[in-house]
């Protein structure tokens, strides 16, 4: 298990967001959030790379360890946690510059200046993105002159070139078109070979269709976790069975 | 029909409203222009005033505006952009960062007369800079720093979540996502907006009264050793400004010629700022072409 939360307990403030958390995420596999709006699955995701750190008024308790060590320990430097474990968000968001400069823009910022070292480097998270075919003769071009679609690609492309073993969606796909869509959850299962992956849908549909194994979460509560084929097809809790039923949600 | 005819008559009172404003200010730039413009010359840009013979240029008062501008943006920027900075990102929402926007909103509201006899009795006198470049340059930076940390904080805020989320998913650390993630897409709006404060520091008079003088020394414009009494770059030296030099003889000019060479120096004071504004809208578009890789 590359991903131990245990007993979390997560405050906006005075909203308990996230209840009694307690889940273990295998290592590369795809693992999705469902659940409605404001259920905390997004939330959750976010403790995982703390990027609630940057929202004032959090408050954590319990413990949520990666790779064996706990996340939120004060030893842990928050750099190097998201090195560890990249994002992919929910609106494709490069960065004002090339499509070069934006793949190289992490190793570089890590230490990285060797052209030939980034050249290989972009190439091959280009590739395992699935955008190298498309962009290769076009590098220097700005990174917002791509399609949606291509956009999150060069995000997801952005993310592998730092080489994390983990990697966070947030419904990366929700701000896309069908087609798209359909590239990325393929690009999706390639990539879980290689990586552990954690992606946080609306679509149910995309997380019986990708998933090894899902989450359904309500109101802060993990209702139930399972590998996704018994999720869907023998839902244990009778909520699970409303959600994914189409009864509420 | 009734809303078509009231969406019609607002559309006249409006247009009718801008209509006014380009007429009020195409008759002041008409006025000045054609009063000044045909006394500006290659000598009247360069060479020294006179006191009591006609034939005065204004080369030192321009001189001196340029460089006191220079100066004044070489204190304001650096400060500016650290309180901006501290403002947007690191501040945390508590009653002190409250009542620091408070400072900072009251003292742009600063009537410059005042930041001027302020000027006088602290840096001048208490301080004892005397009246100098490096007073009337201090004196400046009260007067443009609070629009330099608005300025700073307005556009960092306005840089998208999305942007800097991604250069911390990164594993960027704060200050590096700020400098390298957040800057580059605030720095053409910062860079448009100083611009304007140096439009609006090169036209100030009251503020400098009593802090960079109302004289100029001799300057050798041959000595540039910034030591020497008589070298332009001195900071230690008193310095008529342009917009200072215009009050200075219109109120009490002796030369006969004294309402030609007022008439003249306003005109290139005006064409200075016209010059200011139009360069920083130039220089934001292309800094943001550059910035952005966009073609």
């Amino acid at each position: 298990m590359i991903i131990e939360i245990e007993k979390l307990h997560l405050y906006y403030t005075d909203f308990h967001a996230l209840k009694d958390v307690n889940l273990s995420i295998p290592e590369k596999s795809i693992t999705a959030f469902i659940g409605p709006s404001g259920c905390g699955k997004s939330t959750l995701l976010r403790t995982l790379n703390r990027m609630n750190d940057t929202i004032p008024g959090v408050r954590i308790e319990g413990r949520v360890d990666i790779q064996g060590k706990d996340i939120y320990s004060s030893d842990m430097e928050v750099e190097f946690l998201r090195k560890r474990v990249g994002m992919v968000f929910q609106q494709p968001n490069p960065f004002p510059k090339s499509i070069y400069d934006n793949v190289a823009y992490g190793p570089r910022l890590h230490g990285i200046t060797k052209k030939a070292e980034l050249d290989a480097i972009v190439e091959k998270s280009l590739r395992s993105a699935s955008l190298w075919n498309e962009v290769k003769d076009v590098l220097k071009k700005s990174a917002w002159s791509l399609s949606g679609g291509q956009q999150q690609r060069l995000c997801i492309a952005r993310a592998l070139a730092i080489e994390p073993d983990i990697l966070l969606m947030d419904e990366s796909t929700s701000a896309l078109d069908p087609i798209s869509t359909t590239k990325i959850e393929e690009l999706t299962r390639e990539l879980c070979r290689n990586y552990t992956i954690v992606m946080v849908t609306h679509n149910m549909h995309q997380a019986a269709r990708i998933s090894d194994r899902t989450v359904f979460f309500l109101n802060g509560e993990v209702v139930e976790a399972s590998d996704t084929q018994s999720l869907f097809s023998n839902p244990v809790d009778q909520r699970t069975e409303d959600y994914i039923s189409g009864r509420f949600g | 029909m009734k809303a078509k005819t009231a969406d019609r008559i607002a559309t006249a009172v409006i247009v009718c409203v801008a209509g006014l404003i380009i007429l009020v200010l195409a008759a002041l730039l008409g006025y000045l222009l054609v009063r000044g413009l045909g006394h500006i010359s290659w000598h009247f840009l360069t060479s020294a005033p006179q006191a009591i013979k006609a034939g005065g240029g204004i080369g030192p008062q321009l001189f001196n505006s340029l460089f006191l501008l220079v100066l004044t943006m070489i204190i304001t920027i650096p400060l500016g952009i650290g309180a901006g900075i501290y403002m947007s990102e690191y501040a945390k929402d508590n009653k002190l960062t409250a009542f620091i926007r408070l400072v900072v909103e009251v003292l742009s509201s600063f009537p410059s007369i005042v930041i001027g006899l302020f000027g006088l009795l602290v840096i001048v006198n208490t301080f004892g800079f005397g009246y100098s470049l490096l007073s009337g340059a201090l004196a400046l930076t009260v007067f443009n720093l609070p629009m330099m940390v608005r300025l700073t904080e307005q556009s960092l805020r306005s840089v998208p979540k999305e942007q800097k989320e991604a250069g911390l998913a990164l594993g960027l650390s704060r200050w590096k996502t700020i400098t390298s993630v957040m800057m580059p897409v605030a720095l053409p709006s910062i860079v448009t907006g100083s611009i304007l404060a140096s439009g609006r520091v090169f036209g100030e008079a009251a503020a400098l009264l009593f802090t960079a003088g109302m004289s100029s020394p001799r300057l050798d414009f041959s000595d540039w050793n910034p030591l020497s009494p008589t070298s332009p770059l001195n900071p230690m030296r008193p310095a008529e400004t342009l917009a200072v030099h215009i009050w200075k003889i219109n109120s009490e000019g002796l030369a006969p010629d004294a309402p030609e060479i007022a008439a003249g120096a306003s005109a290139v004071l005006v064409i200075m700022v016209l010059l200011f504004n139009l360069g920083a809208r130039w220089f934001g578009r292309v800094l943001y072409r550059k910035l952005t890789a966009s073609k």
